[in-house]
């Protein structure tokens, strides 16, 4: 059933790491990606490399499923390297008719390489151990005081989860409507593409009318059970940090230390 | 007995639009209603697609507002801005599409959406899911998520979620027009156990007469005006005007009816099977 | 013989976690013109079932023939046989998409390649066929009653002439009168135009009063394929699926039960009727 679909890729699992308030994962995430860029040599990357692989062994996650992420990204990862590769100017190593390749260039291909690896892999395992759900309260929570300059975070966050919610609803409708469609002789697949374009509408209009009624409905429900906004709204799991919280922020802070002294001040 | 809802010359009119916007005239969809509810009965509301019933049904959470007359909820009056949440908190609702109005990714973050807006703190949120879940026989899916149940399972999550905002009222607005015969029997069962063991008011909007069998008391809608009003066994005796209003009447009432026009004494109206066997045997 | 399905299994979601069987070893022979009745409770594979039969999907294992060819071989062209086994499915609201109902019609006959003149008369034909009135040719669907939004759905599939016609649940969310118009109308389309029909189904009383064949489907297996009388005879395995026989066979067993000498494979209203009037010696 396409319903089982989880936006995001949540793997159920007891952890550590999928026990962590979803705040410290996102600010871990984030501060991690930050390393990334900060380092500039191989032993600022064994450092992020080796505290990625510890978070994933403490996550449980099986490997395959932190790697299934970088099929996508694949080709962007092997671009990157090729312009890399070739396109840095510096001490020539080897030269066929107009490429050269160049010591920086291996260099920089490679860190290049790593870095958008890295990057994958630690965002892919913060979605992974988070659900969607605990995801969007830990961004209410992490981007409230924004709440100061007037931006509405509270309906933002309502508004993702009720898209997490209803994604998967419309995507089954939207397989019923194509077959639906397809019995009566519609064709989504051949045709040139401004004729795909043009069979798409019998799928369209169905689903954004579908979509429409829902929202009005939904909005309907909300109001018939009291909803009002998040003024004087009380939570039923709220986000409290608990000690292995403040142990992980810990972690994260002597994590960035580390890796600015090595891998930046230390050994240039 | 204290009146939960009454309502006084109800009238609900729309104003119908063509395309540019431009007024095409008006179409009065709830017409002079007059009806009130005792706290503590179970009431249901028939009638066809387009009888008005729903719109109607609207006006007791306070989500439509009267053209004409008047509501009050619990001694309420619906217009007031000030009495509003209280409304939506006594009177609870629960709609046709099972799917679009569960709010919550999790069975049990569902349940507790109403107390989460009415401002209940945290613990007492708990207590209310548990004891909501129970009275609806869903505890065991409390951590499930809502796309993997059954219709009738979602509608029991959707009453749940009422029950938790403590309400003395409950309006169902079609619940069982999606589901299939047992989703059916699940919800009128959840929702006559809320009546007796809970005290709950119960109002029921249905076309499904098997339903309203057990009624305290039937109101038959047409063209937004309640056109019969009675016990189940009052409205049911009338087989023929029931048809006139596109309604039907339970397999086992046409049945007695229809032995009776040839000429069988069975008297009228017949409920249930065992009423039938027993007027059968009498006949004999 | 117009369709057989033969051995034909079905695992959904093959090669996932959630791989479970739909359909297990399903064997059916539906000749031409008959009027079937598919029962089972949601999720017992009947929907599965029909979309196998216009090769929506395609069986894990086993066979389906239409007209004596397999329709999963390669080469075989789908989209004629969709639109002899025509499908309406549950909602119209999933295939109404035109800006009025006389051109949505259009929709199916369009897609064979008809030339414009035979799919405007097998529109109009078609929309006739299910008692459409001229006056609300060109309304938007989106603005018809419910009972009318399938009348449309229906013509849409009727339009391109198929010689099955399988309605998945055409009645659901009508009230009574609605239910009643509806099922008069596919069963006076099936008398005059002489097409098989599939209607699926999980009220017993509607398809009792017009079938001549009853399939139950339970867990994904045909566990009836008979007669109604012979089907409903089965009350008590029924309602171990979850489903039921129509009231008046209930009542009719309660009446034996209680000493009266009727029959109790009755399950229609008009039989209960004539079997107690002549229990009481009326006629």
């Amino acid at each position: 059933m396409l319903r089982d679909i989880t936006l995001g890729q949540y793997y159920r699992a007891d952890s550590v790491i999928h026990r962590l308030d979803p705040r410290v994962k996102i600010v871990a995430t984030f501060a991690f990606i930050i390393s990334l860029f900060i380092v500039k040599n191989f032993i600022g990357y064994l450092i992020a490399g080796l505290f990625l692989a510890v978070c994933i062994r403490l996550s449980q996650v099986p490997p395959r499923f932190i790697f299934r992420g970088m099929k996508t990204i694949f080709f962007l990862l092997i671009i990157t390297m090729v312009f890399n590769l070739f396109l840095t100017a510096g001490e020539p190593i080897f030269t066929f008719w107009k490429f050269q390749i160049t010591k920086e260039g291996i260099k920089l291909a490679a860190m290049m390489g790593i870095r958008l690896v890295f990057l994958i892999t630690g965002s892919s395992l913060m979605t992974l151990t988070t659900t969607p759900n605990n995801l969007t309260d830990g961004l209410e929570s992490l981007l409230g005081p924004l709440k100061k300059v007037r931006v509405p975070v509270h309906e933002i966050s309502m508004m993702m989860s009720i898209a997490l919610r209803f994604i998967p609803i419309l995507m089954e409708e939207t397989d019923k409507i194509m077959k639906a469609q397809m019995a009566r002789g519609a064709d989504f697949e051949s045709g040139s593409i401004i004729n795909r374009a043009k069979n798409l509408v019998p799928l369209l209009v169905p689903l954004f009318i579908s979509a429409f009624r829902r929202a009005n409905d939904l909005a309907m429900a909300m109001e018939a059970r009291c909803y009002r906004g998040g003024e004087g709204r009380t939570k039923m799991k709220p986000l409290i940090y608990k000690k292995r919280d403040f142990i992980a922020y810990l972690v994260i802070v002597l994590y960035l230390v580390l890796i600015v002294v090595m891998g930046r001040i230390l050994f240039r | 007995m204290k009146e939960m809802i009454s309502t006084d010359k109800l009238v609900f009119e729309y104003i119908r639009r063509d395309e540019e916007g431009n007024v095409e005239g008006i179409t009065r969809a709830v017409d002079e209603v007059d009806l009130r509810v005792k706290q503590g009965q179970f009431i249901a509301i028939l009638g066809h697609n387009g009888s008005g019933k729903s719109t109607l049904a609207k006006h007791f959470n306070a989500l439509l507002f009267p053209t004409e007359g008047e509501v009050y909820i619990d001694g309420m009056l619906t217009d007031k801005e000030e009495n509003l949440w209280e409304i939506r908190q006594e009177a609870g609702m629960v709609f046709q599409n099972p799917d679009n109005q569960i709010i919550g990714q999790v069975v049990e973050e569902d349940v507790g959406f109403g107390p989460e807006n009415m401002g209940v703190p945290t613990e007492e949120i708990w207590e209310r899911v548990d004891e909501s879940l129970k009275a609806v026989r869903m505890d065991k899916f409390r951590k499930s998520s809502p796309n993997h149940l059954s219709g009738g399972q979602k509608q029991r999550v959707s009453i749940a979620g009422v029950i938790a905002m403590h309400p003395k009222c409950i309006i169902m607005d079609e619940p069982t027009a999606m589901l299939d015969p047992n989703g059916r029997r699940e919800v009128i069962r959840a929702a006559r156990a809320l009546n007796q063991v809970e005290g709950i008011t119960v109002i029921l909007i249905t076309h499904y007469m098997e339903e309203v069998v057990d009624a305290d008391r039937v109101f038959v809608m047409d063209k937004g005006r309640i056109v019969m009003e009675g016990t189940p066994r009052q409205v049911f005796s009338q087989v023929e005007k029931l048809k006139e209003l596109r309604l039907g009447v339970p397999q086992v009432t046409m049945l007695a009816y229809e032995l009776r026009k040839s000429g069988l004494p069975i008297p009228d109206p017949i409920l249930s099977r065992k009423e039938l066997v027993e007027a059968l045997k009498a006949c004999r | 013989m117009s369709i057989i399905v033969n051995h034909v299994n079905y695992i959904y979601e093959e090669d996932t976690a959630m791989a479970h069987p739909a359909l297990i070893d399903i064997n059916l022979q539906i000749p031409e013109g008959q009027f079937i009745g598919l029962i089972g409770h949601t999720g017992s594979g009947k929907s599965t079932l029909i979309q196998h039969l216009n090769g929506l999907i395609k069986p894990t294992s086993g066979e389906i023939f239409y007209n004596n060819q397999d329709i999963n071989e390669p080469g075989y062209n789908k989209k004629v046989l969709r639109s002899q086994v025509g499908l309406v499915f549950q909602y119209p609201e999933h295939q109404l998409f035109e800006t009025d109902c006389f051109k949505d019609v259009c929709f199916g006959p369009k897609n064979m390649g008809l030339p414009k003149k035979e799919v405007e008369l097998r529109a109009y034909t078609a929309l006739k066929q299910v008692g459409f009135e001229d006056e609300y040719f060109y309304q938007s669907p989106f603005d018809l009653s419910g009972g009318q939004k399938r009348r449309v759905a229906i013509a849409g599939v009727l339009a391109m002439k198929p010689e099955v016609l399988i309605l998945d649940e055409p009645t659901a969310g009508l009230d009574p009168k609605g239910r009643e118009d509806i099922l008069r109308l596919i069963s006076d389309l099936h008398a005059k135009m002489r097409i098989t029909v599939i209607l699926v189904s999980h009220s017993m009383e509607d398809v009792a009063d017009y079938v001549d064949r009853i399939i139950v489907m339970n867990k994904g297996r045909v566990a009836f394929d008979a007669p109604p009388k012979e089907v409903f005879a089965h009350y008590r395995e029924l309602e171990e699926m979850e489903l039921a026989a129509p009231q008046v066979t209930y009542c009719m067993q309660d009446l034996a039960a209680a000493g009266f000498d009727v029959d109790t494979s009755v399950t229609t209203l008009e039989e209960a009727k004539k079997e107690i009037l002549k229990a009481f010696g009326k006629c």
